[in-house]
């Protein structure tokens, strides 16, 4: 069983996605940080391929993936840390890359990678739906993969519908009009098209994303979804250094997130 | 086979709209709208009352007669040079500042890389009374300084992107993330007929009122609607795709995109993205541009801040892949040294980008008496800082 379908079949709150950039802050972080963070109990990461233009991203994340890509970082790499990676959990694993380094490197390519590797889903920000519609939506039912669509506040709902029904994977709820980066408060009007979604019942679980960088915003998030997804906080603090070694530091993080109390 | 934009938002294999959920609304609402707004009597009379009196249009088309002797054929010059703000941008500005106000908008924000797109952008929000920012690259903040403070004079707000080359990309990735950031009021005004379905067809589509001009003005100057060759240079390509627009599908005109071959097309420091680049996507457009093998976009180089792209507009990928149009690159020196011969010879300076199309002149092989029409796209006056600097190469 695709290891997304069972961690949504296992668990319907409280999700915790991290994501960080392959090859930040070092090369040859991805494996280390994959390894603490499902030891940290984080329930799936998403694994982002650095690219020279994101354009949906704010400078937390612009700044890590010119890091990794300065760094050196290569797709082939990134698959071949992976698949390492993979030895060591058996937690879900996305990759979350713009369109272009995928059809430079060829679909088909690109997809059985993705299998041979252990990746279970994907999530291309920038792939048209009705493209997904006619070209992929077979070709990735055929290797197993999942693919997580985005909606936004401005999505109408007969296209979210239209996205429940094509999904495959969970739902990307972005939680506000905005490029990726960490505020610290989710606003009233965010409630509202939470609760907005939440009331249309969609047949795939939701993730909430964008913005969630502490406990406070990810326990906001988990009343209106089956979890939510953590980027540029966790990548600024792995930025931060290492006063205190890696493990510590992604340990500490996602205890932070999961229940400071506890901590 | 047609070279417009099909129903999808293709030219060929090129177009399309590779964007982001984020900005899906905003695009959707442009394309469902743009061509009806554009059609409506009251928006076409305004339109072309500010072009003709605000504008100045139409553009003298002039007959470079000592150029022409130079060369032994007849080269008529379409001076967009002449326009109000002294390029072709304002024609799109103008278009897309009227459409805005239909669509409601009250923010608008604008790219730049010459920082001729960005004073068209700041003129027609200070005539509209609309507030105006514009994105532009350090590295080209400091080489376009006349119209940093152009733009500033005018009302617009100019913020530096500081990310990747500090050049016309970056700032082009800068305001589509504002744009994120602000769907409800904002609309973007896209500089080159770029971007995402329906940009490069609706920019297009402002400019064509080049070629529309041409048509006429060649026919009272030599009795015939079209000249034998058009050049034009081609950052994004919207001069390019505005003075081709009315003989696309007229195979006896010779279409000549000129690109920025910057220190030579195999240098490492180039913008020549017909011969350098494939297929990929850019700024939510596949069309051709640099880009590694892994698909990173490569940071492009030339001397002319206009044309320091790293892509070319999806209409002009089909155009040239077709064979519809020929590609010519141009080298920085090449460049200054056309600007200099057509400023001694006619008394005109051109912008740097504009030279580059007068250059090619000498690769481009014609019939002794063929009808040339170049696109003066615009004038030098940004560009005289750097005109001066390699002034004594050309006494
Ligand atoms: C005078 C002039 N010509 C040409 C260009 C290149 O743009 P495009 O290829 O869209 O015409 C610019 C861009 O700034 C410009 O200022």
């Amino acid at each position: 069983m695709n290891r997304l379908d069972r961690l949504f079949q296992e668990k319907k709150q409280e999700i915790l996605n991290i994501y960080f950039t392959a090859g930040y802050p070092g090369l040859g972080d991805t494996v280390k940080i994959i390894r603490h963070l499902a030891d940290a109990g984080v329930d799936l990461v998403e694994i982002g391929i650095p690219y020279s233009d994101p354009l949906a991203d704010g400078p937390t994340i612009q700044a890590s993936s010119e890091k990794a890509l300065a760094n050196g970082m290569t797709l082939d790499l990134l698959f071949q840390q992976v698949k390492e990676a993979r030895q060591h959990t058996d937690i879900p694993f996305i990759l979350m890359g713009y369109f272009n380094p995928v059809l430079q490197y060829g679909e088909d390519r690109f997809f059985r990678a993705c299998v041979h590797a252990g990746v279970d889903g994907l999530i291309i920000p920038d792939m048209p739906l009705h493209e997904y519609e006619q070209v992929y939506r077979e070709k990735l039912k055929h290797h197993g993969l999942k693919i997580s669509f985005l909606i936004t506040p401005q999505t109408p709902e007969d296209r979210i519908r239209k996205i429940d029904d094509l999904s495959n994977g969970f739902i990307y709820m972005v939680s506000s009009s905005s490029i990726t980066g960490a505020k610290t408060a989710i606003q009233a009007s965010q409630l509202e098209y939470f609760r907005r979604v939440q009331a249309m019942h969609l047949k795939h679980p939701r993730l909430i994303g964008f913005g969630i960088s502490n406990y406070e915003t990810f326990n906001t998030a988990c009343h209106y979804a089956a979890g939510a997804i953590v980027g540029s906080a966790f990548i600024k603090q792995l930025g931060q250094g290492a006063n205190v070694p890696m493990e510590q530091q992604i340990h500490q993080f996602v205890q932070h997130i999961k229940n400071p109390v506890e901590a | 086979m047609s070279y417009t934009v099909d129903t999808q938002g293709y030219y060929g294999p090129f177009g399309g709209a590779y964007i982001p959920e984020m900005l899906y609304h905003n695009i959707e609402t442009l394309r469902r709208n743009y061509l009806d707004i554009m059609q409506e009597p009251a928006f076409q009379e305004q339109f072309r009352s500010l072009l003709k009196d605000y504008v100045g249009r139409p553009s003298p088309l002039y007959l470079a007669e000592r150029l022409s002797a130079a060369y032994g054929c007849q080269i008529y010059l379409k001076r967009e040079d002449l326009n109000h703000t002294g390029a072709h941008k304002i024609n799109n500005t103008v278009g897309q500042i009227l459409l805005a106000q239909r669509l409601g908008k009250t923010r608008i924000i604008a790219e730049t890389g010459a920082g001729q797109h960005g004073v068209a952008t700041a003129t027609v929000c200070a005539l509209m009374g609309i507030q105006c920012i514009v994105y532009m690259g350090e590295v080209d903040i400091k080489r376009q300084a006349p119209n940093v403070a152009r733009m500033k004079m005018l009302g617009a707000e100019v913020r530096p992107a500081t990310s990747g080359s500090k050049t016309l990309k970056d700032a082009t990735n800068e305001a589509i993330r504002d744009w994120i950031n602000n769907p409800e009021d904002t609309h973007y005004i896209i500089g080159s007929v770029v971007g995402p379905h329906p940009y490069p067809d609706m920019v297009a589509r402002f400019q064509s009122v080049i070629s529309e001009e041409v048509q006429w003005q060649l026919k009272e100057k030599t009795g015939r609607d079209h000249p034998d060759i058009i050049i034009a240079c081609v950052g994004g390509g919207s001069n390019a795709a505005g003075i081709y627009y009315h003989y696309l599908d007229r195979p006896d005109v010779r279409l000549v995109a000129v690109e920025a071959a910057g220190l030579g097309i195999h240098s490492g420091e180039s913008a020549a993205t017909s011969v350098l680049g494939s297929a990929g996507i850019i700024h939510g457009s596949k069309t051709l541009l640099m880009q590694t093998e892994d698909g990173q976009i490569i940071e492009p180089y030339s001397i002319s801040a206009g044309l320091d792209y790293p892509g070319i507009g999806p209409m002009h990928a089909h155009l040239i892949k077709s064979g519809r149009a020929e590609a010519i690159s141009i080298t920085d020196e090449e460049a200054l040294k056309a600007a200099y011969h057509l400023t001694r010879i006619e008394g005109i300076i051109p912008a740097l980008e504009s030279a580059h199309a007068f250059a090619a002149l000498d690769q481009l092989a014609y019939r002794e008496g063929d009808v040339i029409v170049i696109n003066l796209s615009g004038r030098g006056d940004k560009d005289l800082e750097t005109y001066i600097k390699h002034l004594p190469d050309h006494e």
